[in-house]
């Protein structure tokens, strides 16, 4: 009799569900049905049109990304730190309880140590090189970030150091809101690119926009290695 | 109608469509608190696609002036994919956010399953 119940419960809320993303995927093509979508215009057409005037930045998302939302950007990063910082106070309270780990595979253990340099090597690659080819702060701290997860699987008690990790993410983000006080005072805006703009395509061009995105890069790095850290061998 | 479906976007959006219906439909059924988790992040998956998608135009490159050919004239919309760089990294944090919380769950209840959950006091 109970059972019968419990089946029948089952039985509508999975109809009341289908309903529910039958609806949605109405929406959502009625809202696609909408759009123009061959023809750029607006503020993109802005963007892609004087992107090189503005910034000589070769990559345009970057110069959107650093430049022209640089603001946003700010934001964002700040709401990675206070996840990473929420996530510290969730998982705080007691130590890192010692776990019996299956040792790892003879590859993962003498691999990763001269891997962990190239990756680290590779991600700073991809956040220098920011303003010239697909990539950016985020995309190569995430890189390095997957380096010392690579470092925490393969060696039991890695420890991180949680020093130099601090120090890292506030120097960083220390760097990108000087970055912006100086343009808001010598150009009277906020994040306003300051330096010299260069010649497109080379290493030192778009102004301040590779120093900031050097600075993301870091504290993004820093901040993933960090709640990596944490995440690591707190549950028996 | 033949334009319609002719159309490169629509194929995309079908699959996208089902990314997050099954994103949808996993949060909206399943009683395990890290299933509902994975299920959020197809979720944000499908979202990301579907921005990547709205910028798309059917034969242009991306936004970046790597060769002295390209122009402004042969390039998809970037703004999207200044936004979904952006909302990669912001649902990485707030998975892992989730996650810590589904931990101190399960220390404190000693089970994941929702239902379960819901009935104990405490």
């Amino acid at each position: 009799m109970k059972s019968l119940g419990l089946k029948r419960r089952f039985r509508i809320k999975n109809i009341f569900v289908f309903l529910v993303v039958l609806y949605f995927a109405f929406q959502f093509f009625s809202v696609f049905a909408l759009l123009d979508l061959n023809n750029i215009k607006g503020v993109a057409k802005y963007y892609l049109e004087n992107d090189i005037k503005d910034t000589e930045s070769a990559n345009v998302v970057t110069s959107i990304v650093v430049n022209y939302r640089g603001f946003d950007t700010l934001g964002e990063v700040t709401v990675l730190f206070l996840a990473a910082t929420g996530l510290a106070a969730i998982l705080s309270g007691e130590r890192k309880k010692k776990r019996k780990k299956t040792p790892a595979n003879a590859m993962l253990h003498y691999g990763s140590k001269p891997l962990l340099a190239i990756v680290v090597l590779f991600g700073a690659y991809i956040f220098i090189h920011g303003h010239l080819s697909p990539g950016g702060g985020f995309q190569g701290g995430t890189v390095i970030a997957t380096g010392f997860l690579m470092m925490l699987l393969a060696f039991e008690g890695y420890e991180i150091k949680h020093g130099y990790v601090k120090w890292a993410e506030s120097l960083a983000g220390l760097t990108f809101v000087t970055v912006g006080l100086f343009g808001l005072f010598l150009l009277g805006s906020f994040l306003a690119n300051f330096l010299p703009l260069g010649k497109v395509g080379e290493l030192f061009s778009a102004g301040v926009i590779p120093i900031i995105y050097v600075a993301v890069g870091f504290k993004v790095g820093s901040e993933l290695t960090g709640l990596l850290d944490n995440m690591m061998g707190v549950v028996e | 109608m033949k334009a319609l479906l002719m159309n490169t976007h629509y194929i995309v959006l079908a699959g996208i469509l089902l990314l997050m219906v099954i994103g949808l439909f996993g949060a909206l059924t399943k009683k395990n608190l890290i299933k509902i988790l994975i299920s959020l992040g197809i979720v944000d998956t499908g979202v990301n696609l579907f921005f990547i998608t709205i910028g798309y135009v059917n034969g242009k490159t991306a936004p970046i002036f790597s060769k002295s050919g390209l122009t402004s004239q042969n390039m998809v919309d970037p703004v999207p994919q200044a936004l979904v760089l952006t909302a990669i990294v912001i649902g990485v944090a707030v998975l892992a956010l989730g996650l810590s919380i589904v931990i101190r769950v399960y220390e404190h209840y000693g089970t994941l399953n929702v239902s379960k959950i819901k009935k104990m006091r405490g």
